[in-house]
């Protein structure tokens, strides 16, 4: 019953947010969504879709609430104790903040790359595995694959190809991002929410990233924080800019570059604060 | 205008750089003090006690004649208490530091576990002997038994090493779990294969150097009642027994010159297996250290 309620509000909401409507069918389905850390309001009644295989990026000044919105989507946002919320996040047709729905069960399809490439103190070959095996994949053929295809997936197969059972740590800052976005690809998600994922790393290896965003856009509907604006504008189909817990707008990447409607934005994108 | 006078700041500059020399004399005075004290102490052992170690003085038992007495008895019963204590004080309080570190709220009453855990690693070893004579000698009937003391032992080290596992948990990364509960992994998944193996040289080292101290201990055992005579070595864990520091401490307290001399002989025994443990600390510690 409940979901079938939630289905019509967003029906209905579509109609009324006709500028809202893409082409492409939502991955995600925000409504409403208000976050307090304690006193503090951080999210307030955000309301937008994510569109499914494509890249939404995700601007706005330090403290603006994306870091934060970005982590509600896979609910890491619940490991800060303090944390209260409301609103919904519908994913493929369900509430992730239902009480039937494990978190378990949304990051396995929500995959996330972090801000600090963040390997664990394993080998190559492990790291990317560990996907695999927490989900309870044991055949050493099939884990084989997978760690192919996902090393493949994130464009670093054929530097790491010869030496898969040495320790992550010993490669580049952007050699262990990518095998952070491997080790990602490994568990086969929908979605790869990335947040800030080349903050850390140098204008090559950033390079490289981006045009890896571009590959897997085909199969993955990407979500990015990025405090870069050019990089939004390379990378982005669709540019969010958030601004002190709000969403002030959302639309096209070019559009929104080219033609803000809000003054805030235009400010913003201009250098003008932030 | 110049707000600082040249002047004053040359004048100062003398006693300023007498001072920094002073603070590094102080410090290698309070180095140099530990150094000579134990330097003597070894010296003294290492002339006192050469005479008497030979293979017999370890493989006999303790006896009247000081040219047939040995320590074979004690040493064996400390690697029985040991074999007790190591792996009942490894699991409980590495399951204890797992779930307060891992598991618990952070809120007044996990608070007050966390103060009282602290203050346990500072409570007298006697007062568990004391506790050790109620609960497991007569209350569970154990007797003077190995078991007995070996659980006595554990209980003495426990805090330690539930502080020390803390504090190797609490070093694990952040960015680790992080990345582990975002690929789904469940918390028990997170922390079986990220989070304790990461922690686990500290956690290993520290167990190690708590193990240390209680093969050293003598008054918790002498409480639960470790016999100072044995010429046996025990059997099982309901076995009597005695421990190094008690045949040592029996030793030193007769008055002959002779016996004297075979506690410094057993003292540099029990350097030695001290000096074995930490050693393996150390190298785990170096082994196993991850970059993070």
């Amino acid at each position: 019953m409940m979901e079938v309620t939630i289905n019509h509000k967003n029906v209905k909401k579509e109609n009324v947010k006709k500028e809202n409507v893409q082409d492409a069918p939502a991955a995600f389905k925000v409504n409403n969504l208000n976050l307090w850390y304690g006193q503090d309001h951080a999210l307030k009644d955000i309301k937008f879709d994510i569109p499914e295989k494509q890249v939404t990026a995700i601007i706005g000044p330090s403290g603006c609430g994306k870091s934060t919105f970005i982590k509600t989507l896979n609910r890491m946002v619940e490991m800060v104790p303090i944390v209260r919320m409301s609103g919904e996040i519908i994913y493929r047709d369900r509430n992730i903040f239902d009480s039937k729905y494990s978190v378990e069960e949304l990051r396995t399809q929500v995959g996330m790359v972090f801000q600090k490439p963040n390997p664990f103190p394993k080998s190559i070959y492990e790291n990317i595995a560990y996907g695999p095996k927490i989900h309870g994949i044991k055949n050493k053929k099939v884990l084989d694959e997978v760690v192919e295809k996902s090393l493949r997936g994130a464009a670093i197969w054929d530097e790491v190809k010869d030496r898969l059972h040495e320790n992550a740590f010993g490669l580049s800052g952007g050699q262990q991002q990518r095998i952070c976005i491997a080790r990602c690809l490994a568990i086969e998600p929908d979605v790869i929410l990335m947040d800030e994922p080349t903050s850390a790393l140098d204008p090559i290896s950033t390079l490289k990233v981006e045009e890896l965003v571009q590959e897997l856009k085909k199969e993955y509907s990407i979500v990015i924080v990025t405090h870069n604006m050019q990089q939004a504008a390379r990378i982005s189909d669709r540019t969010a800019f958030f601004l002190n817990g709000e969403v002030v707008e959302y639309t096209d990447t070019s559009t929104l570059f080219s033609n803000p409607s809000d003054k805030r934005t235009e400010d913003y994108i201009t250098g003008r604060f932030g | 205008m110049a707000l600082i006078k040249k002047e004053t700041v040359r004048k100062r500059m003398g006693r300023r750089i007498a001072a920094n020399s002073t603070a590094k004399g102080i410090f290698i005075a309070a180095t140099m003090f530990a150094l000579v004290v134990l330097a003597v102490l070894l010296y003294r052992i290492g002339s006192e006690g050469m005479e008497y170690l030979s293979l017999e003085f370890i493989t006999n038992f303790a006896s009247r004649m000081p040219e047939r007495a040995g320590i074979w008895a004690a040493l064996i019963g400390t690697l029985w208490v040991m074999a007790v204590t190591a792996p009942v004080s490894f699991i409980l309080g590495v399951g204890t530091a797992i779930y307060l570190e891992e598991y618990a709220k952070k809120n007044a009453f996990t608070r007050f576990i966390q103060i009282n855990i602290s203050n346990l690693a500072g409570v007298p070893s006697i007062v568990f002997g004391l506790l050790g004579l109620t609960i497991f000698v007569r209350l569970l009937e154990l007797q003077r038994s190995v078991l007995a003391g070996g659980l006595t032992m554990a209980l003495l080290i426990l805090p330690v090493i539930v502080v020390a596992s803390q504090e190797a948990l609490r070093t694990v990364p952040r960015d680790l779990r992080e990345a582990s509960y975002g690929m789904g992994a469940t918390k028990w998944q997170t922390i079986r294969r990220i989070v304790f193996p990461a922690a686990l040289p500290g956690i290993l080292t520290g167990t190690i150097l708590a193990l240390s101290r209680a093969i050293g201990e003598t008054a918790p055992l002498l409480v639960v009642g470790a016999l100072a005579y044995v010429a046996f070595v025990p059997e099982n864990l309901f076995s009597q027994f005695t421990v190094l520091p008690i045949q040592l401490y029996n030793w030193t307290s007769r008055p002959q010159e002779d016996f004297h001399m075979l506690a410094a002989s057993g003292i540099i025994v029990l350097l030695i297996i001290l000096l074995i443990m930490n050693s393996i600390a150390v190298y785990i510690r170096n082994k196993f250290h991850k970059r993070f």
